[in-house]
């Protein structure tokens, strides 16, 4: 399309300059007569005009007349009969041209004279033109050729002035409408009035009538040069296009050199050769300077001499070879694969590790697992800030085909990240352990070869109502004695489950305890603030009623009790209703109880009342009714006091420290660091040598009292507070229970070699009782004779495990 | 007198360190050149056993460099370069300045270079150093040799890194020597084992550049290393070329015939070309055959079994090798113009295929898409018109995922417009455990399982995979239920007085494994205070990597389900149309 509009605007230059032509022609002639004939014709242009609106384009006009011409066979006949007529018209036109023909070949000439060579003109020459009629011919060349191409209607009858040849040396672009004196102005500011411009004299050039639509279109139907049928626009007449200037349009419009005679293959002529020639082109002979040799070159010479004697410039070979060096050249570097030759290196180089290898999750085309879900996608995109933390560095994607795959964006950015770790990142060796975290654990008898050790729930003793704060089993292993938060005590039967008495209490019971005396029948209960020695009356009737006996009898004694004990503890007998109960003595105290302990022959006992500071704990003797405050400074908190089994030891746990005092000597034996916040409990093996601690951190310390005063081993067995401990009097166990309402049984095997080491093993974990306010087992005793142990939870069940 | 008291960290590892900036101070040279210097001599900060002493009781974390390393550099001679460098800058910056550009010309043409070829024999004593460290090297370069000129990367440095890489690859062929491959979103993973080292480097998918801002990416840094690494890989392909007996710089004994005929206009881009067309067999030195695969002699020093067997197992892996070299021997690939030519054609030559592609596509193509004796085209487009039928039109991961098997895999699946199968890494250690093994690696791996897996649908498969993740999960909770349900039923039992017939104790097969890991559990809280961070690390690790492969299992399990289910629907649905149809006939 575009090129067609172009073609179209070219031709619409042509035409106008075509037209111009015309317009010159009629000037010249300056024939009325030849107006009137144009007026005349003009009538039919027009009608034209109003015909076809646009039809003055020719090219529009030639397209259409084609298509019309396929559209009716009789548009083909009138249009034949207009092409032959036409013809006609045009030989006419070539003899016209002709006979003009002499006239015009001389005023060519004369004009190329006068653009050549103004000075060396022919008098006869010079006579003939004036200037202005030098002025007339250049006004011709402006205006050319056009003259043979195309024709004012009525210029047919006209002889032509000049011919095309003259002009067609130049052609300039810049002519100017010569009938017409109103210049280059766009026409239709002429259109409200009846004249279109003016001429050379001023005369106004009147606007030819417009036929109607029916003349126009009895012309088109009538005139066979309709078609080729122009409007020219300055002096609103029609012009008829001739063969020839139709055949320089189609030329144009076919993009070929509009001159026809233009050979565009004319054979090549060589102006400039390299062949030397014969003689010289300047007539004058060369200078002298030529021939000496110039100082101004040789200084120059001279100085590339120097500078290529220098090295500053190289000739081409030079540089050529230089360009060559600065490539790196390679060679055999290394002559043997795996022979290195000596020479300084860096020391104790620690080569780069290399990357890790791609797994499935890379691939373009991974299987549909290792794509990211929702979840994965927002994890990833969450630590946005904290790459390092992802799971992997990138997202998997998958592409069904190889060529949907676009290139890696960061592929980049990771080569320079690993470029940097190469030369910033400090190298070390570090050794890989390549161990199955299987061999860590510690190679230890199968609890298979340590039997026997209780395995199953064998009886629950119910019937408290709250937490089982103690228990205690008789010496003989007969009864279990409990005391809980629901302010009583009970005795069970071991082998039955029964309950066979319970004993009010006034308060809380915090601690119980039996008498390891197998000759008296008594048991501690540490309640409230009192103390209380209970005859709970059940197995031997001898035995029980002997113990009544000497508890009746009040020993005597001198010894005046001093001013610090006395606050602090007071002996008094029970009333008649709490001897029913069978309450034999009632120690009160100043403070609230934690908790009671016998010494191992059954007539000591040591009470331990937190709150109570430099009087925390308390020694009292049954047989002469008699209590001692052993220590006068407070040394912290006082968790827990044990005796020892055979030697006159007490064993105090502070918050943080156990300490070991001898009763005799009233000295201080050892200080054993437990490293742990808070101390829960302790118990002593019979053998007396080793002391196990639980704590409420979560620990349960081994004491080897021979090897050092740092525990043995720490034992971690349990998730939370361990509130009890027990050794077993035979069997060489042990077992603790802890918040996390586990017991755990352990195999805690001491040699009499003094050179092995205790062997410790945990055995079973133990894990029924319910949980309660986060509480879980509180206390833990073993059968004095079987294999069995009891606990007591917060459940407020206490329960028997036996093998 | 007294002796003089010795000074702190005058000797140990307090002398033994130095910090970055001590070393710029010692050796006289900026930031810029002491990185340069670093990076050309491979010269890293270490991490010191104590970092307190070894910063002579400074805080804080510094980057410390060995003393014997900053020494080692005093004694550089490029040092001497650098600082001809900064000579030169001031010379061209002040000739710059006074505009007197026949000095500034002058200079630029005579500016100084480094020679690096002592320090690549420094850094890699023998020739297998240097192919351990090759990894980073081929990689750079590969992806250097996409990069248009940039500010501080100039075109020749990249045309280089081009020009040395094709020889590699060149190389590689002769030598047969690639072993694995692997598409994979970041590019084309390749691992080739030379004189047995494996060497993996990966090439960028097309159009691999994009600019970076400068905080982001340093090229200066990249380049630098490039400028060692061009230098280095330069002497490793001298070296291979010539243990393969090949000429270096590579030429080609059938072009230089057709040359004689037509004098070329350039006749180094001619060869250029046909080097990057990786197409046509490089000239040898010297006819003889570089045999490799030589018989194992069978030698039996200790006599001892694992010795044996040994033995054999690296006599089936040479075989194996011998096949893999070639697999695709005797075939002819064509490959269309939308199929990436370069890595493709490397690896079917490496096989011993024959390549070759449309002639508008790049030069050195040998046959047309006509000729009848192609027997795979390679084509990654849903459909073609015109089809051979002598040929099998396939998907270029068919080429991949056969030279991973070692083995010429069924071109069904592969076939043109396929859906095709998961592409699988090469790369996975098999004989690690505690690995998620997705069902086709499994299938390849274990033919058993591939028939099976052919017969049965995937049922199967989720089944044990249920299993699996059963066995995984071992909670407390759940056993202590198991327990106390126990209890509950002796207890119910006892209080019956009658008799009943006896019932024949039968032992609960996961009693004894419950009990036994009720045991473990004890005893592994007996670990030793020392070793418990790492038991537990430890522990948390095996975990972790059960929870993942249970979570991948997962997935699978989900995502095959709810194909399975679309399946049916489809099913169903034409099932539907079908009858609808019936009933409409």
């Amino acid at each position: 399309m575009g090129n067609k509009r172009e073609i179209k605007s070219s031709l619409k230059r042509n035409s106008v300059e075509e037209e111009t032509y015309v317009n010159n022609e009629v000037e010249s002639d300056e024939d009325d007569e030849l107006l009137n004939v144009i007026n005349g014709e003009d009538e039919d242009s027009s009608d034209d005009e109003a015909n076809d609106g646009s039809e003055n384009e020719l090219s529009s006009e030639e397209d259409a007349g084609g298509e019309t011409d396929e559209d009716s066979d009789e548009n083909d006949a009138d249009s034949e009969e207009n092409d032959q007529e036409s013809e006609d018209d045009d030989e006419e036109n070539d003899s016209d041209e002709e006979n003009e023909s002499g006239e015009d070949d001389e005023e060519n000439k004369n004009s190329e004279d006068d653009e050549e060579n103004k000075s060396s003109e022919d008098d006869e020459e010079a006579s003939k033109f004036s200037e202005c009629s030098i002025k007339k011919t250049e006004s011709y060349n402006g205006v050319k050729k056009l003259k043979n191409k195309n024709k004012l209607v009525p210029s047919k009858k006209l002889p032509a002035v000049t011919k095309s040849d003259e002009y067609e040396e130049f052609d300039s672009s810049d002519e100017e409408d010569i009938r017409n004196t109103v210049g280059n102005i766009p026409m239709n500011w002429y259109d409200e009035y009846k004249h279109l411009g003016y001429d050379w004299d001023g005369n106004k050039i009147i606007r030819p009538e417009t036929g109607d639509q029916l003349d126009a279109f009895l012309k088109r139907m009538e005139d066979p040069d309709f078609w080729r049928t122009v409007k020219d626009p300055q002096t609103g007449q029609n012009v008829v296009l001739s063969e020839e200037d139709i055949n320089l349009i189609k030329r144009i419009k076919a993009q070929k050199i509009p001159d026809e005679t233009f050979d565009e293959y004319a054979p090549w002529i060589e102006w400039f050769t390299s062949e030397v020639e014969q003689m010289p082109l300047r007539k004058f002979p060369e200078h002298k300077r030529s021939f000496l040799p110039s100082k101004h070159e040789a200084r120059k010479v001279s100085k590339l001499v120097h500078a290529l004697k220098m090295g500053w410039i190289k000739t081409m070979a030079e540089a050529e070879k230089l360009r060559a060096k600065k490539e790196p050249q390679f060679y055999m570097l290394w002559q043997t694969d795996d022979k290195a030759e000596e020479m300084r290196r860096i020391y104790n180089h620690i080569s780069a590790p290399k990357r890790l290898l791609p797994g499935h999750a890379e691939s373009y085309n991974p299987p549909p697992e290792y794509l990211f879900d929702e979840k994965e996608l927002k994890q990833w995109n969450k630590l946005k800030n904290a790459p390092w933390k992802r799971k992997l560095h990138f997202i998997p994607e998958k592409y069904d085909s190889l060529r949907k795959v676009p290139a890696y964006p960061r592929f980049i950015k990771e080569r320079f990240l690993r470029c940097l770790d190469l030369y910033l990142c400090p190298r070390a060796i570090k050794m890989k352990l390549n161990i199955e975290p299987e061999s860590l654990v510690p190679k230890l008898p199968s609890p298979k070869d340590l039997q026997p050790f209780p395995t199953v729930l064998a009886i629950e003793y119910k019937g408290h109502t709250d937490m089982v704060r103690s228990i205690s089993t008789d010496k003989t292993g007969q009864y279990l004695l409990s005391g809980s938060d629901d302010c009583t005590i009970k005795i069970w039967e071991v082998n039955t489950g029964r309950c066979l008495k319970t004993i009010k209490t006034d308060s809380v019971v915090r601690s119980v305890e039996w008498c390891p005396n197998a000759a008296l029948s008594l048991v501690l209960v540490a309640s409230g603030q009192e103390v209380m020695l209970i005859n709970p009356n059940v197995g031997d009737f001898l035995v029980n009623s002997k113990t009544d006996a000497v508890l009746q009898e009040v020993p005597k004694s001198d010894v005046v009790v001093p001013d610090r004990v006395r606050t602090t503890i007071q002996w008094s007998e029970p009333d008649s209703e709490q001897h029913q109960r069978g309450v034999r003595l009632i120690l009160k105290h100043f403070k609230d109880v934690s908790q009671v302990t016998w010494h191992g022959k059954g007539d000591y006992f040591a009470t331990v009342m937190p709150d109570g500071q430099n009087r925390s704990v308390l020694i009292s003797q049954i047989s002469r009714r008699r209590s001692q405050l052993p220590f006068t400074k407070s040394k912290g908190l006082v968790q827990y006091v044990l005796f020892h089994p055979t030697k006159p030891f007490l064993f105090v746990a502070t918050q943080r420290h156990v300490r070991i005092y001898d009763l005799v000597k009233q000295t201080l034996l050892k200080k054993l660091l437990t490293n742990s916040k808070w101390i829960s409990c302790m118990a002593i093996h019979p053998l007396g040598d080793n002391l196990l601690v639980g704590t409420y951190d979560r620990k349960m310390l081994w004491f080897d009292l021979d090897l050092s005063t740092k525990p043995y081993q720490t034992l971690r067995l349990h998730g939370t507070a361990v509130r009890g401990v027990a050794f077993h009097k035979h069997y060489p166990l042990f077992a603790s229970g802890s918040d996390d309402r586990s017991l755990i049984v352990s195999h805690g095997m001491v040699y009499n070699d003094l050179l092995q080491n205790p062997l410790i093993v945990p055995l079973k974990r133990l894990q029924d009782h319910e949980a309660f306010n986060d509480f879980g087992i509180f206390g833990v005793v073993f059968h004095p004779l079987q294999p069995w142990v009891f606990s007591s939870g917060a459940d407020g069940t206490i329960k028997l495990y036996n093998n | 007198m007294v002796s003089k008291r010795k000074k702190k960290y005058t000797s140990g590892e307090g002398a033994q360190y130095m910090t970055r900036k001590a070393a710029l101070k010692k050796l006289q040279l900026s930031l810029n050149d002491f990185r340069k210097l670093c990076i050309l001599k491979g010269i890293y900060p270490r991490e010191p056993r104590n970092r307190k002493r070894a910063q002579k009781g400074k805080a804080g974390i510094r980057t410390m460099y060995q003393v014997k390393d900053i020494q080692f550099l005093l004694h550089e001679p490029i040092i001497w370069r650098l600082r001809d460098y900064k000579i030169f800058n001031k010379k061209v910056g002040r000739a710059r300045a006074v505009k007197d550009f026949e000095k500034l010309n002058k200079y630029l043409n005579s500016h100084p270079t480094l020679k690096l070829d002592h320090i690549v024999k420094e850094r890699y004593p023998t020739f297998i150093d240097a192919l351990k460290d090759l990894d980073d090297c081929l990689t750079l370069c590969f992806l250097f040799s996409t990069f248009p000129s940039l500010a501080h990367v100039p075109r020749d440095q990249s045309a280089l890194c081009r020009r040395l890489t094709l020889e590699f690859l060149h190389a590689v062929i002769e030598g047969g020597c690639l072993r694995k491959v692997f598409i994979s979103i970041k590019g084309f993973y390749f691992q080739a084992e030379i004189k047995g080292q494996t060497v993996t480097w990966i090439t960028p998918h097309h159009f691999s550049f994009t600019p970076h801002s400068k905080a982001e990416v340093d090229f200066k840094v990249m380049s630098t290393f490039v400028e060692f690494y061009t230098v280095m890989l330069g002497f490793v392909n001298f070296r291979l070329y010539h243990s393969l007996n090949l000429y270096y710089p590579p030429k080609f004994t059938a072009l230089q015939q057709s040359g004689d005929e037509k004098s070329l206009v350039d006749e180094d881009i001619f060869v250029a070309e046909r080097v990057a067309a990786l197409n046509l067999p490089l000239s040898k030195t010297s006819n003889e055959l570089v045999e490799e695969d030589f018989e194992l002699d069978k030698f039996n020093a200790d006599g001892s079994e694992a010795n044996e067997e040994r033995q054999e197992e690296i006599r089936k892996e040479m075989e194996k090798i011998k096949t893999l070299k070639n697999l695709f021997k005797g075939f002819k690939f064509y490959l269309n113009r939308e199929v990436p030519r370069e890595p493709l054609v490397f690896v079917i030559r490496c096989f011993g295929g024959e390549v070759s592609w449309d002639k508008t596509l790049f030069v050195g193509s040998t046959f047309d898409e006509d000729d009848e004796s192609i027997t795979h085209q390679i084509v990654d487009r849903p459909s073609m018109d015109k089809q051979f039928i002598s040929r099998f039109y396939i998907q270029p991961q068919w080429v991949f995922d056969s030279v991973n098997a070692r083995d010429l895999l069924p071109v069904q699946k592969y076939f043109m417009g396929e859906v095709l199968p998961p592409h699988l890494s090469p790369f996975i250690d098999e004989e690690k455990d505690q690995q998620y093994i997705p069902p086709e690696a499994r299938a390849l791996y274990n033919e058993n399982e591939l028939e099976e897996q052919h017969k049965n649908d995937e049922n199967q498969d989720e089944e044990k995979d249920e299993e699996s993740a059963e066995g995984a999960e071992d909670d407390d909770d759940e056993e202590d239920v198991e327990e106390k349900e126990d209890d509950e039923a002796t207890a119910s039992k006892k209080p019956k007085l009658s008799v009943s017939t006896g019932e024949v104790f039968k032992e609960v097969p996961w009693e004894k494994d419950r009990q036994e890991r009720q045991e473990f559990r004890l005893r592994e809280k007996m670990v030793k205070k020392k070793h418990r961070n790492l038991y537990k690390s430890m522990m948390d690790g095996k975990q972790k990597r059960a929870k993942e492969i249970w979570l991948l299992r997962k997935k699978r399990r989900l995502h095959d389900e709810k194909e399975k289910g679309d399946k049916k629907t489809i099913k169903k649905d034409k099932g539907k149309e079908g009858s609808k149809k019936k009933v409409k006939n």
